[in-house]
């Protein structure tokens, strides 16, 4: 079985959101992460590895420091690395975006491809089923189960109160959420083993079957007029009380809001 | 000379980090408190591969360098110095003398279980009678036919109880050296359940509570042959030479508690209010901060360098790394002892409570200018190199 994983290096929230003069993300100068929802989805991937044996690539689009988190994904156990990285693309939206992870899936052999729900840069959860669209093959989204049966793969499909069955023949794509699983940690081999290796690199001209049209800020439908650092927060309050005293306290508390 | 980390230790640093923030950090207090060995997280680390991490991968390790090992040590000290010593003695103790003097046999037989922590590695040298003497030793090895029958005692064995393979140290016979009778050692690989080997009384520790530290009894203990580790009286060379780098992760885990308690204490500092404004905007506290966060870097240079110089060694088979070894520990327990102190200080009557890390780092600290060689032990050891 080939299994591609689409992940995304996100800022860390942990670290200050910095914004280009055009408003899109100063990726460049920003600690970044692993998108929670692609690790878990290349965790589900990773077992999938273990269970019935497969070979997992995970593709990532990204400035060339992307490079890291495909590192990290070949340290946790992916076996194969692609980057594609291009001046032309930067500033894609979720449109330019799955034309992109489209135009490097065509020159790929898969059989499952999975991608995270959503990034907590953009929020959009758009990016999975628009290349499901772009390849013409069914989307799953919003896995929280994941299992293997014959050619086909069975997904629980999470709504607020309740969960769909689904079953699809393979080729197909699977949206991960992060509480898919626990993502396993790097090891320490795998991260010696990770530097070494090679990492395939593409550019606009390794894209097949996409139109210039469709790719970077240019081919974007979504223009971002002012994006921002949220407000943060104060400090809480922070008291030590018996469970009994503290629930008295908390249902106060909202109370003296008008919460309830 | 480039003082920089490569992009691979820089990657393990982030993944130990990680790991200390998330699985060990909630329960250092709680381990602390109760001194029950941590038992899950040792099995967690197990699966993330910091159990065999300087061991090759032909024997199921992680193929990564000491520098690597060391810096997974100090990562855990810095929230756990229990945690800490089990990966250090585990690793430098057990493992490290297999690989170094273990046949082909014994390295197959137990280096694949050790390093992917299925099993856990501990060291019996010290005996009631002989710790830094390691002429004193009282336990005693007999060949009868084809076993050792052992008989002694061992005191103070880190991952005591918990381990399951150790590397320890009898006399084997009584010769004479410049008229004075001398003894003997060899080392011996025991497994855990072999007949007539029982565990003794659990020391009540100062510090590092977590850890098993217990009494190792041989009686009439039938060791096969085969289980002796190197060669037949060379085990005062092996015993010296595996404490070297021993003492190279016990520098590691001072460094690390060093660092977590500065890492407390700034965060205190800001955040704690007197007379208007927060400590750290008190001269002396600045200062103090700045003493000791310069100690720690030096440290952490000694570490490094001690490190480094034992993977030299681990390349060319030649290069000597003890006395890097000894001024690393030397210098990283006492700045461990000297940086948890201020830092209780600083911390002022919360420090001392055990609600504060600082006041179990502190306790912690104290045991890394005592083991695997006193801080004394280790001027001894610098001083021989300059006046040989």
């Amino acid at each position: 079985m080939k299994i591609v994983v689409c992940i995304k290096q996100v800022p860390d929230t942990k670290g200050g959101v910095k914004f280009n003069p055009d408003g899109t993300l100063d990726r460049a100068a920003m600690m970044t992460i692993m998108n929670p929802d692609d690790k878990a989805g290349l965790e589900a991937a990773l077992r999938l590895k273990d269970q019935y044996g497969a070979e997992v690539t995970v593709l990532t689009m990204g400035l060339p420091k992307a490079e890291d988190v495909l590192r990290e994904a070949l340290a946790m156990g992916a076996d194969k690395g692609v980057l594609v990285t291009d001046r032309v693309l930067g500033g894609a939206d979720t449109w330019a975006t799955s034309q992109t992870l489209a135009g490097a899936l065509r020159n790929m052999e898969y059989d499952l491809i999975i991608t995270g729900r959503q990034a907590i840069d953009g929020d959009t959860a758009q990016v999975g089923p628009q290349i499901s669209e772009h390849l013409n093959i069914p989307v799953i989204s919003y896995a929280q189960n994941l299992k293997v049966e014959g050619d086909s793969v069975v997904v629980e499909r999470q709504f607020d109160d309740r969960y769909h069955v689904l079953k699809a023949k393979m080729p197909c794509l699977v949206t991960a959420l992060a509480e898919l699983n626990e993502p396993r940690y790097m090891t320490p081999g795998g991260i010696f083993d990770a530097c070494e290796a090679q990492i395939t690199v593409w550019g606009r001209a390794d894209l097949k079957d996409v139109e210039d049209s469709n790719l970077g800020l240019k081919g974007s439908p979504t223009q971002i007029a002012k994006a921002s650092d949220k407000v943060r927060k104060g400090a809480g309050e922070k008291v030590a009380l018996d469970p009994s005293e503290a629930v008295d306290y908390i249902v106060g508390k909202l109370k003296d809001r008008h919460v309830i | 000379m480039d003082f920089t980390l490569s992009k691979k230790h820089e990657m393990a640093r982030t993944l130990f980090r990680e790991f200390a923030e998330k699985e060990v950090k909630p329960l250092a207090q709680e381990v602390d408190e109760t001194e029950e060995f941590p038992r899950a997280t040792v099995e967690k680390m197990a699966k993330a591969g910091f159990m065999g991490i300087p061991v090759p991968k032909e024997y199921g390790g992680q193929g990564c360098d000491v520098l690597t090992y060391a810096m997974c040590v100090e990562e855990l000290a810095k929230v756990c110095g229990t945690t800490a010593v089990i990966v250090s003695a585990h690793t430098s103790l057990c493992c490290d003398p297999i690989l170094t003097y273990g046949t082909e046999e014994q390295k197959q037989k137990y280096l694949p279980d050790l390093a992917a922590g299925r099993k856990i590695g501990a060291f019996g040298l010290t005996e009631p009678g002989a710790g830094t003497d390691a002429q004193g030793q009282q336990t005693k090895a007999v060949l009868d036919g084809d076993e050792w029958v052992v008989n002694g005692s061992k005191i103070f064995i880190t991952n005591g109880k918990e381990a399951d393979i150790y590397v320890i140290f009898a006399v084997t016979a009584i010769t004479e050296k410049k008229g004075r009778p001398f003894k003997e050692i060899s080392a011996f690989i025991v497994e855990k359940g072999t007949p007539g080997f029982t565990f003794g009384t659990k020391e009540k520790k100062m510090g590092i509570r977590g850890s098993s530290t217990y009494e190792l009894i041989f009686t009439d203990c039938r060791i096969p042959k085969e289980n002796m580790l190197g060669q037949q009286g060379k085990g005062f060379n092996i015993a010296m030479h595996t404490l070297d780098g021993g003492r190279i992760g016990i520098a590691a885990q001072a460094l690390g508690i060093g660092e977590g308690a500065l890492e407390r204490t700034i965060e205190y500092t800001k955040e704690r209010k007197q007379f208007g404004r927060s400590l750290s905007a008190f001269q002396n506290t600045q200062f103090q901060l700045a003493d000791m966060a310069t100690k720690a870097q030096a440290a952490q240079f000694l570490v490094y360098k001690a490190a480094c110089t034992k993977d030299q060694y681990t390349r060319d088979h030649k290069t000597s790394y003890g006395v890097e070894a000894a001024m690393a520990k030397l210098y990283a327990a006492e700045m461990a002892m000297e940086v948890t102190t201020k830092a209780v200080q600083l911390h002022g009557g919360y420090g001392y409570t055990r609600e504060y890390d600082v006041e179990r780092m502190m306790r912690d600290a104290k045991i890394t200018e005592i083991y695997e060689g006193t801080s004394e032990v280790q001027r001894m050891v610098i001083s021989a190199a300059l006046l040989k």
